[in-house]
């Protein structure tokens, strides 16, 4: 890694000049050209669609330019391959982590090599302290992946992405899944690289992120490259200058402030939820008491869960991923036993109910895992859409399927919750994030009374599809929905619940009233340091 | 494998063009590569394939003998589709098929004595079904209760079956009246009746309406979504309330008693006895042809009938010609080949055009 830290001029670390990409039907990336220094934190902004993936993509070597070039330190070079663009330094931290969570930190790591040498631990182990020292993070090398926290499994992919020299490092939506302390400790890491002369590309939707890390801002839209903030610039204005020119570049020159989607994006996390008036002197809707689950080891399983929630209530769900949040989401729905302990809808006990006894009932959950589990993408949209209902009238009779009443429903939920798909007999695995989540969304909400668990469910979406979902979630509240908001996004919590509580490895440390101040104490609670 | 289009779901004509290009350009590259192997082998392939369509399919006593074969490779394709849309991998139809087989050749003629000759059938039908469901229920239950693998338990399951069944006709079922050891022979006149005044017995309308009744099953039914719901995507079936391992014993035993029944109609229908070391092994050469259909009922219907044409007349043509008789086995071995190949072939454009 090279030193530079003067400010003379600079040879980019990495430029593309004129790149443009079509698919069918999209041009993703329309003639764009940046330059990315060294020692710089470079923030791309922009919405889902901007082309921010493509340009990724294409700098990672996983997809190739119509047109355009790509400069490394000034020669041009053609990244033809993931291996190739990681033979030049150029390393990717993509959304989703891309480890083996079945082997340990070390033998991730070593994945990359050639498959005829032989695997040099002891080498790998030197680097990987190098690395470690220089992010100073601390790892157990030998630990396996699957039994770390999200955050250190992103360190782990920011190592491996550094792992071979090392000039530019991409970072795509890092934060999504990060609490507020790792969010801290991530901007740390990428000040300690920045100031080793690594060239990094953060690519983020959250404004906040963008001011607070950024030396550069550049925004895209539609695939092109809207404008610039300079270093210089941007550390001349206030957080809220930076805002409102981004706002700006985003969503047009009419839009400041003005257009929902700036709105979100601008006033998200400030927003605190009204107070409702849930009346909590009715017997609540859902009664859990005592509820603990067995778990695999590496697992946070239930340890005496208690809690209530009224019709017509949103009870957040805080906490750092993994603690146990998955496993209460399902111990609910039916889809885990519960080991001990009593789930209660109204005065029915539905401990030992099965998933569809207990959606019956008006229990209603929308997983995280939206294509894991929510859906069988090579299956139909409309088949996806009865997948809950399956030998039920009016879509079966006597167990025969009539497709035609499948169908049109389809038609209706797609014309309802604004799918966009090119036909109901679309395999849902093709359409995208968004409209999957709308899909899940038309399932699960098709009730007027029950419990609904949301667990993640802005998780990965665009700003379009993140209001969707957190006006359907209000709108079914204000039906007098009972309504469990699991989430990592203390910001969401805090905009949406009425009252929030932790989950700390399997129990749920406490239930507080969502009211000023309240993120301070939540804050404190998912690291486990205090209780309510 | 991809995925199967499912019913319900309409396919515009550019998509079934597609699909029978994908589906006949591995026919057509099979058999010109095979044409090169004969070429090489110093025969003339144009006569070689022109025995084959003689003898397997233009022929009348060709054509009688192909649908024949046809009926056990129907019953064993549709207990196939029913384990692969369910995304369960039975590879163990061999040992189902013969233990089933030999179920049947020893009671059968017991039976026949006992009682009139239809309801004889049906019981060993039924009989059939239900021991070759039974030999998949060990493999059923490891997989719904530990998750093991079924690939190995169905194939060990084989392998045992083979055992036993050689056991069983040559100790418990051994007819003494033969010098070679096999169990005792149906009388011809018992067997399953004759179609008009062909030597075709009436099991292949059995196994045509078995593999129809499961295409049906599969796509429109609640049973069948169920099935290809726990195939596609087991933790979706979860999810929606599905009872996993349930579906997974449902599957097993329709399965296997599929396959258990394709057994009872190759004896009832053309052998009336199981010799010791008898074993056809058709498990293993339908599985391809049931990928080649996309575990579309009615396409693999399709496809038998080309194999069974390849090998009933493959097997002539082979003698006259001087061409080795394993030779069929290699046009399947080709055509497998150029299937893979241009499934990946075309699984890559459309990477490429989607992305």
């Amino acid at each position: 890694m090279a030193m530079t830290g003067q400010d003379r001029a600079v040879v980019p670390a990495v430029a593309v000049e004129g790149i443009t990409k079509h698919f069918p039907g999209v041009l993703a990336n329309d003639d764009i050209s940046l330059t990315f220094n060294p020692g710089e934190i470079h923030v791309l902004l922009g919405e889902n669609g901007a082309g921010k993936s493509t340009l990724i993509a294409i700098l990672a070597g996983m997809q190739q330019p119509d047109a355009g070039r790509i400069r490394l330190a000034e020669k041009t070079v053609r990244l033809t391959s993931p291996r190739e663009s990681l033979a030049h330094g150029i390393g990717t931290v993509f959304q989703h982590v891309l480890l083996v969570p079945s082997l340990t930190v070390i033998e991730n790591l070593m994945l990359g090599g050639p498959w005829r040498r032989r695997l040099d631990r002891a080498s790998a182990l030197a680097r990987f302290g190098e690395l470690s020292r220089i992010l100073a993070v601390s790892l157990d090398p030998d630990a396996l992946v699957g039994r770390l926290s999200l955050g250190e499994q992103q360190q782990v992919e920011i190592i491996r992405a550094l792992w071979q020299g090392g000039r530019v490092l991409i970072l795509d939506e890092p934060t999504s899944m990060l609490t507020p302390a790792g969010v801290r400790e991530l901007g740390q890491v990428m000040r300690r690289l920045r100031d080793q002369g690594v060239a990094i590309i953060f690519i983020t939707h959250k404004l906040k992120e963008a001011y607070e890390f950024g030396d550069r801002i550049s925004v895209l839209r539609l695939g092109r490259t809207v404008g610039e903030i300079t270093k210089a610039r941007l550390a001349a204005m206030s957080e809220q200058q930076a805002t409102d020119e981004v706002i700006h570049l985003m969503f047009g020159p009419s839009a400041t402030g003005q257009t929902v989607d700036a709105e979100t994006m601008a006033h998200e996390g400030q927003r605190r939820r009204r107070a409702t008036a849930v009346d909590r002197g009715q017997s609540p809707f859902l009664t859990v008491h005592g509820l603990s689950t067995t778990a695999q080891p590496g697992e946070s399983a239930l340890r005496d869960v208690t809690f209530e929630v009224w019709p017509g209530e949103i009870l957040g769900i805080a906490g750092v991923d993994g603690n146990g949040q998955k496993q209460l989401a399902e111990a609910l729905a039916g889809q885990r036993p519960a080991a001990s302990g009593v789930v209660a809808l109204r005065n029915t006990q539905i401990t030992h109910l099965n998933v569809a006894a207990r959606r019956r009932l008006g229990l209603r959950y929308i997983t995280d895992e939206r294509v894991g589990e929510g859906i069988v993408a090579t299956h139909s949209l409309a088949t996806n859409l009865v997948l809950k209902e399956i030998g039920r009238a009016p879509f079966w009779w006597r167990g025969i399927t009539r497709w035609d009443n499948i169908h049109a429903h389809a038609r209706e939920k797609i014309a309802t919750h604004d799918i966009r798909t090119p036909s109901e007999h679309t395999p849902i695995g093709r359409l995208s994030g968004g409209n999957i989540q709308k899909a899940l969304l038309a399932r699960e909400l098709s009730t007027q009374t029950g419990v609904v668990i949301f667990n993640k469910p802005t998780y990965g979406l665009d700003l379009h599809n993140i209001r969707t979902a957190r006006a359907a979630i209000l709108r079914g509240a204000k039906a007098g929905l009972a309504t469990i908001l699991i989430s990592t996004e203390l910001d969401e919590l805090v905009e949406l619940c009425d009252r929030i509580g932790v989950m700390y490895q399997g129990r749920l440390s406490g239930i507080v009233e969502n009211v000023e101040g309240a993120e301070i104490q939540i804050g404190l609670m998912m690291t486990g340091a205090a209780a309510a | 494998m991809t995925a199967p289009a499912q019913g319900g779901v309409k396919s515009s004509a550019g998509a079934r063009l597609a699909t029978a290009f994908r589906v006949l350009l591995p026919i057509v590259l099979a058999l010109l590569v095979g044409a090169v192997i004969i070429l090489a082998l110093g025969k003339d392939p144009l006569t070689y394939y022109g025995y084959v369509a003689r003898r397997g399919l233009l022929s009348p006593i060709g054509i009688q003998a192909t649908i024949t074969r046809m009926a056990p490779l129907l019953m064993i394709a549709a207990g196939l589709i029913v384990a692969f849309r369910a995304g369960i991998w039975n590879l163990g139809v061999d040992g189902q098929f013969l233990l089933a087989a030999v179920v049947t050749a020893a009671l059968a003629p017991v039976l026949v004595t006992l009682v009139p000759g239809w309801l004889m059938i049906l019981i060993s039908l039924v009989v059939a079904a239900l021991v070759g469901a039974a030999w998949s229920l060990i493999p059923a239950f490891l997989k719904a209760r530990y998750g093991v693998n079924e690939i190995i338990t169905t194939l060990m399951m084989t392998f045992l079956g083979i055992g036993l069944a050689n056991v069983l006709i040559k100790l418990p079922f051994n007819d003494p009246n033969t010098t070679v050891p096999q169990t005792a022979t149906l009388a011809v006149e018992d067997r399953l009746p004759r179609l008009f005044d062909t030597t075709i017995h009436s099991g292949v309308v059995i196994a045509i309406v078995a593999v129809l009744l499961v295409h049906l099953l599969m796509t429109r039914t609640a049973f069948g979504l169920k099935l290809q719901i726990v195939g596609a995507n087991p933790r979706a079936a979860v999810h929606a309330g599905l009872n996993v391992s349930r579906l997974t014993f449902a599957t097993f035993a329709l399965s296997a008693g599929l396959v258990g029944l394709g057994g009872a109609i190759e004896v009832l229908g053309v052998w009336g006895t199981v010799r010791a070391d008898w074993n056809p092994a058709f498990g293993l050469l339908v599985v391809p042809l049931v990928f080649l259909a996309r575990l579309h009922g009615v396409a693999v219907i399709g496809f038998v009938l080309f194999f069974a044409v390849l090998m009933s007349g493959g097997e002539s043509a082979s003698r006259r010609l001087g061409v080795p008789t394993d030779f069929v086995l290699v046009l399947v071995a080709l055509l497998l080949i150029f299937l893979a190949l241009v499934e990946f072939l075309d699984h890559r454009r459309r990477q490429a055009t989607k992305a």
